[in-house]
């Protein structure tokens, strides 16, 4: 049985070059599809409810000041998806609805975007998107 | 539902030299603030302190507690306050 060995360049990121992980729909499971999203958005909510009608106060709060920037966000409704509410509490290992990501990285709840946002840590980040 | 010194009892467990003042939001014993004061978080930014208190309170937050506000500072922040 012949393996014929192909011979490919060291790259610099190898994961960068793989493919993106797959969400529920292409045969992907929960956590793929939440570490998918998270690469897909640059400014990404999980939350209860809409923009337009969020659910609930905390999240409401995100919305409010994600939206103050003016920069475009994915908001993406958990109570339409009981095994994404429960799958993005253990992707980045945290018990509470809203949960902000920015440039892939996990950033913290309501309260925590708050303080961000009050001291200008958020403003930074999102302009140096 | 739980009872507010439960919390502190939780936290002071995890943040033995923790001050930790407990609020009952909604009166329904489940939306809660919780200020913590610990040496604990010095040189620790914000999520990895709220981090700490949440592995503290980790069964509550599976249930009991539904919602929870955090203000964490060390004991140094906490005295130069504004």
């Amino acid at each position: 049985m012949s393996n014929d060995k192909k011979i490919s360049l060291p790259l610099a990121n190898p994961e960068a070059s793989a493919t993106p992980p797959a969400t529920r729909a292409e045969g992907g499971d929960i956590q793929s599809e939440i570490a998918r999203e998270v690469q897909d958005h640059s400014i990404l909510l999980y939350m209860k409810g809409v923009p337009q009608q969020p659910m609930c106060g905390f999240s409401a709060r995100a919305v409010a000041i994600l939206a103050s920037y003016g920069k475009p966000f994915h908001a993406v409704d958990i109570l339409q998806d009981p095994e994404k509410r429960q799958g993005i509490k253990e992707f980045s290992n945290w018990p509470t609805i809203p949960q902000v990501y920015i440039g892939g990285e996990f950033l913290g709840g309501s309260d925590i975007l708050m303080q961000m946002h009050e001291n200008g840590e958020l403003g930074e980040i999102i302009g140096e998107l | 539902m739980i009872e507010p010194d439960a919390i502190v009892q939780k936290i002071q467990t995890a943040l033995p030299d923790a001050r930790v003042d407990v609020q009952d939001l909604t009166g329904t014993m489940d939306h809660y603030r919780a200020c913590v004061i610990s040496e604990a978080f010095e040189g620790k930014r914000l999520i990895a302190r709220h981090r700490m208190v949440y592995a503290a309170l980790e069964d509550e937050m599976k249930g009991p507690i539904h919602a929870l506000t955090l203000e964490v500072f060390t004991p140094q922040e906490w005295d130069n306050q504004p």
